[in-house]
């Protein structure tokens, strides 16, 4: 364990980016989106999107008609972490309704009717919770959510019957990464019944060695325990191994740690073409280096360009499409922009 | 050993015993399904499967059986492990609390939170139903001593329970 704790907030900030809690709820009387037609699937979006905007769930609420906004707004909520990426490529009626903080968002027609969920920078389950639970509550004093006394909420899929409450932590891994541990953080997950995704969630590759891990089990607890397994015992432990890899790596060979962290900050401050994924790995890299006290960049400088270089975003800073050798260009060009005053 | 009828060898032995007398023939493929004799594991699949859904006719039926709600077969829901309506939870039961209990790894009864409309438990409702499923696996592991433990736990949850009860009127659940 290492002794950093600078403010409430950035508890656990070194390996923990954000967390997330969502819940999988459902409209009774209505067929789930595999068998809804185009029109129930119409209705659907109707009543939640007038039941999103009333309900009193967020200061300012924000409802965006999936359908109507072009592949580039959605790709760009998509890299924000507002909605997921099934959600942006789908074909049916849907929408989502966003914070004006961004701090919770629900989506309509993804895999069930609505998935709620609260995001939070750092290490903050807690909050996140909370603000899940009460927009549910929200939410069910105008909708009816089918529920069996026996299953809980149900869902389309088994695997969310029940709480229909998933808990995760997009976590940086670049210690266990580096020394070959990852093969037993994905046994040890397994084993706890958790799952260890990409960096876009489900089905997603891992990039800049980010990965999500979340709760698979939602029946058979009340989701205040499953939330205290998932807090107390296995955000912690995650947190302790990767500190202890990333020491395992200082120690082992301060040289070659330093070597590569501040090439890592030369590159990105100096290329002038960078692909996404080379800027991930990069960024990855300074980020150990920050944690380890080996370079001074401010960590939300490095946490935001994780999310500034990826494609929608470049596209959105220049303000008009771009071609590949355009995007690598900017890319760099932005990168270079950020980490100037950094020493 | 060679086929009765040509120098191949011989795949099928049949031995028939008649009157006292012993009969072998012992044959190659081509000489056996020229007598008509069925081969194990030559059998088309087809007319295998076909015998095998004929003897289950039972179960084909119930595999054909649709959820009022939304017209789907359990057939559907378990090819494409998605379930088609909330009806389907009560049409297909019994099958889908198998499929339930694989996808969260043994758990099959809800304990969490209940919609405001329906009824809310006390925090100590949910504890004693958990409570319950503890001392059920406790039993049957025979674990006796964490039984009685359980057990005590669960009779003094209890006696908490109906003083909340009492105190809310006695009002019965929605």
């Amino acid at each position: 364990m290492t002794d950093q704790t600078p403010s409430t907030e950035s508890i656990d900030r070194d390996v923990v980016l954000s967390s997330r809690v969502r819940l999988a709820r459902n409209l009774s009387g209505q067929p789930f989106l595999n068998r809804a037609s185009e029109t129930q699937c119409a209705q659907i979006v109707r009543t939640t999107q007038n039941v999103l905007l009333n309900a009193s769930i967020a200061e300012k609420i924000i409802w965006i008609d999936l359908d109507e906004i072009n592949a580039h707004d959605r790709n760009l909520l998509v890299e924000r972490h507002l909605i997921s990426r099934n959600l942006a490529e789908s074909t049916l009626h849907r929408g989502v309704a966003i914070s004006g903080d961004e701090q919770l968002s629900v989506m309509v027609n993804e895999e069930d009717h609505l998935r709620i969920q609260a995001l939070r920078r750092g290490s903050n389950i807690e909050a996140a919770f909370q603000q899940v639970k009460s927009t549910d509550i929200q939410l069910e004093h105008q909708l009816d959510f089918a529920f069996n006394e026996r299953l809980g909420y149900l869902a389309v899929c088994p695997t969310n019957v029940g709480t229909g409450i998933r808990f995760s932590i997009m976590v940086h891994l670049p210690g266990l990464r580096i020394t070959n541990e990852l093969g037993k953080v994905r046994r040890a997950a397994k084993e706890l019944h958790l799952a260890v995704r990409g960096y876009y969630g489900e089905g997603s590759e891992s990039s800049g060695n980010i990965f999500q891990i979340s709760n698979q089990v939602t029946l058979g607890s009340t989701e205040e325990d499953l939330r205290d397994v998932f807090t107390e015992r296995i955000v912690p432990s995650l947190i302790d191994y990767e500190r202890s890899a990333r020491q395992v790596l200082l120690k082992r060979n301060p040289t070659l740690l330093d070597d590569r962290v501040h090439r890592a900050l030369n590159i990105l401050r100096s290329a002038r073409l960078l692909k996404v994924e080379e800027a991930m790995k990069l960024v990855s890299r300074v980020r150990l280096g920050v944690c380890l006290e080996r370079l001074e960049v401010p960590i939300q400088l490095l946490d935001d360009l994780f999310i500034q270089v990826q494609p929608a975003h470049l596209r959105q800073h220049v303000n008009c499409a771009l071609n590949a050798d355009e995007e690598l260009e900017i890319r760099a060009s932005l990168v270079r922009e950020v980490l100037k005053d950094t020493v | 050993m060679k086929c009765d009828l040509c120098n191949k060898p011989a795949v099928v032995h049949e031995v028939t015993i008649s009157g006292g007398t012993k009969k072998e023939v012992h044959l190659c493929l081509e000489h056996a399904q020229a007598a008509g004799i069925a081969i194990p594991g030559q059998q088309p699949v087809n007319k295998m499967l076909s015998k095998f859904v004929i003897g289950k006719k039972e179960g084909m039926e119930s595999s054909q059986r649709r959820c009022g709600g939304c017209g789907s077969t359990f057939g559907q829901i378990k090819q494409a492990n998605l379930i088609g309506c909330p009806e389907c939870y009560r049409a297909f039961e019994d099958q889908l609390s198998m499929l339930i209990e694989q996808s969260q790894f043994g758990n099959s009864e809800h304990v969490g939170r209940i919609p405001r409309k329906m009824h809310t438990p006390s925090h100590n409702e949910i504890r004693a139903r958990k409570l319950m499923r503890e001392l059920d696996a406790a039993v049957t592991a025979e674990q006796y001593e964490r039984a009685a433990e359980l057990r005590d736990r669960l009779d003094e949850l209890t006696t908490n329970v109906e003083h909340e009860d009492e105190a809310d009127g006695g009002a019965p659940d929605a």
